[in-house]
């Protein structure tokens, strides 16, 4: 219910018909869309496989942000950017290998090389973020390391470019993940497919490790209760460390998952990415592990069938140009109505 | 029950906390608080609300860092370890308010008091579940759904699980019925009995001075009183002050 403001009910009232309208319009527009026939079948098909595609990514990525929220009850906004170096070190990692003429002779080696790599710095930049930038600001104010990370953000952001230069690079092709494939009667590219198959088996493995090990469950009793898990034995900086370097290796795995969708990287590519899974975090209900993973592909598929759906009924040309403008409105949306998310804090790391 | 009222008189104390002072920001909440504890016995910590009881408890177990003063533990000095070490020593914490993982299981709960010990901990499971039979049908039950009674009884039985030698317990009774409040107290002898000291907070002063063996009673951070439990239930001072009496 999002009347906690009894004494404001004008402003709800306000909110309900602002969020009506928006809803019915939405509802409208997919409704011409759908009456005037503009897209075919196949195409619904090719854009909701390519919204669970990317929405995998946000996924991975929003698992970073709610894990850490879990723990610190603090958003790591320079998480884009961990996700950025990820996916900077896999450009390097794979042009290397290119040159080195390995990605010709053993793709599969090469692949898992550069998302070993990617992985790793990316999971560097996040223990260095959390010892330097978060630590000796524990127990501070809360609004104190939010301004620290947006600083961390921009750190990290024009590093990359200083090293890198601002120029969009492109990424060498894996040859191995050209062509597509079919799952039954759904089709898709192979990247697409290898994008999904990796985020799912990652998300699944973590989902064990939190489950089922000494130390997910430490990380469970450290976002319960900080004080009470140092009394059982638990070492509280070394498990936010280690929720640190887990939400790193995320993000170096959707890092190079990104670029093999996109195909290209730059210092400025973990802005959009990092806020958007940061608004999946929020839709899935921040704090909660499996709420990230549904709001990243419900973010990914809004985002990918969105624009087309709701757009396209009322004539509005190149809708997709739109697509940000739908991420950010959900956003809104779920703030104003549902402010805990899909799920709310029940369950979770 | 044995209940002898000799304190540990001539052996050297297994816990002894000296001129303790603890502050929360500038609040002074421990003013110089000296205590023992003698290997196997049951000792009470008793005063009003604010008085500085769980500050001391939190002060033992490494918590909330003492300013000043000097905790000894079998001899060695603790007071500057982290509350993750001062387990390892021996000394396990049931928290005031239980304060159980309540989105955990109650045998996650467990393993969660184990975390210290990396041995096979199958038969202090079984152990804990012996002593609070209720436990063992609930052990799948997230503990956040159980009621008080059983929320104290785990969270005992989870600090139980570190194999402690001492066993601080704040408040094992606060807000439960007489009847399970009687039950706990029980327990508590039964811990002791089988080689546990315990060094017990309690508001409900009658039931824990019928369980120790000696006392101390606590006011506005400073020591006032320290007695074998049985003189202190028949002290004036305290009959007036803390059991009720007029």
């Amino acid at each position: 219910m999002p009347v906690r403001r009894s004494r404001l009910n004008f402003v709800n009232l306000f909110l309900w018909v602002l969020g009506g309208s928006i809803l019915a319009l939405a509802a409208f527009g997919a409704f011409l869309t759908i009456q005037q026939g503009r897209l075919s079948g196949d195409q619904w098909q090719t854009l909701i496989v390519a919204g669970i595609a990317l929405g995998s990514v946000y996924a991975l990525l929003a698992l970073g942000y709610t894990l850490v929220y879990g723990i610190l009850f603090m958003i790591n906004f320079a998480h884009g950017e961990v996700f950025m170096w990820g996916a900077f070190t896999a450009y390097f990692a794979a042009t290397a290998l290119n040159n080195a003429g390995m990605m010709a002779s053993n793709p599969i080696l090469a692949f898992v090389l550069v998302l070993a790599t990617a992985m790793l710095v990316s999971m560097l930049v996040a223990v260095m973020l959390e010892r330097i930038a978060y630590r000796p600001l524990r127990g501070a104010p809360r609004l104190v390391p939010l301004i620290t990370a947006i600083g961390a953000s921009l750190t990290l952001q024009y590093t990359a470019r200083g090293f890198y230069g601002s120029g969009v690079r492109a990424y060498p092709d894996f040859t191995l993940f050209d062509g597509s494939i079919a799952l039954g009667p759904v089709g898709m590219t192979v990247k697409q497919f290898v994008v999904i198959a990796s985020a799912i088996t990652i998300m699944v493995l973590l989902y064990l490790f939190i489950n089922n090990t000494r130390t997910g469950r430490a990380m469970r009793a450290v976002s319960e209760d900080k004080d009470v898990a140092a009394m059982m034995g638990i070492n509280v900086d070394r498990i936010i460390v280690t929720t640190f370097a887990i939400g790193g290796l995320l993000a170096g795995a959707a890092g190079i998952l990104y670029t093999l969708l996109f195909n290209q990287v730059h210092f400025f590519m973990g802005f959009l990415p990092g806020i958007k899974a940061f608004t999946a975090a929020v839709l899935g209900g921040i704090g909660n592990v499996i709420g990230a993973a549904l709001g990243g592909l419900t973010l990914g598929i809004l985002e990918s069938l969105g624009p087309n759906l709701l757009l396209t009924g009322y004539g509005i040309p190149a809708p997709n140009q739109l697509k940000d403008v739908i991420a950010f409105s959900v956003l809104v949306l779920v703030l104003i109505f549902r402010p805990a998310g899909f799920l709310g804090r029940k369950e979770n790391v | 029950m044995t209940r002898t009222d000799t304190p540990a008189a001539g052996a050297q104390p297994l816990l002894e906390l000296t001129d303790l002072h603890v502050y929360y920001g500038n609040i002074e909440a421990l003013k110089g608080v000296s205590l023992t504890v003698g290997r196997g016995e049951v000792v009470t910590l008793i005063g009003s609300n604010g008085a500085g009881k769980s500050t001391t408890l939190r002060a033992i177990s490494g918590t909330h860092k003492p300013r000043s003063g000097t905790i000894k533990f079998e001899g060695r000095e603790i007071q500057h370890l982290p509350a993750h070490e001062v387990v390892t020593f021996g000394i396990a914490h049931s928290p005031e308010g239980r304060k159980v993982f309540s989105r955990m299981t109650v045998f996650e709960n467990l393993q969660m008091g184990a975390f210290s010990r990396r041995e096979k901990i199958d038969d202090d499971i079984t152990r804990v579940f012996d002593l609070f039979p209720r436990l063992r049908e609930r052990r799948s039950q997230k503990a956040g759904t159980m009621s008080g009674g059983e929320q104290q009884m785990l969270a005992m039985g989870r600090a139980l699980m570190a194999h402690p030698t001492i066993l601080l317990l704040d408040e094992p009774s606060m807000g439960l019925s007489p009847i399970l409040t009687e039950q706990i107290f029980k327990i508590i002898a039964e811990i002791n009995e089988q080689g546990t000291t315990v060094l017990l907070v309690e508001q409900n002063a009658l039931m824990a001075l019928h369980a120790a063996h000696r006392g101390y009673v606590i006011q506005t951070g400073k020591i006032l009183l320290a007695d074998t439990a049985a003189n202190l239930a028949a002290n004036e001072q305290v009959r007036q002050a803390y059991l009720g009496e007029i």
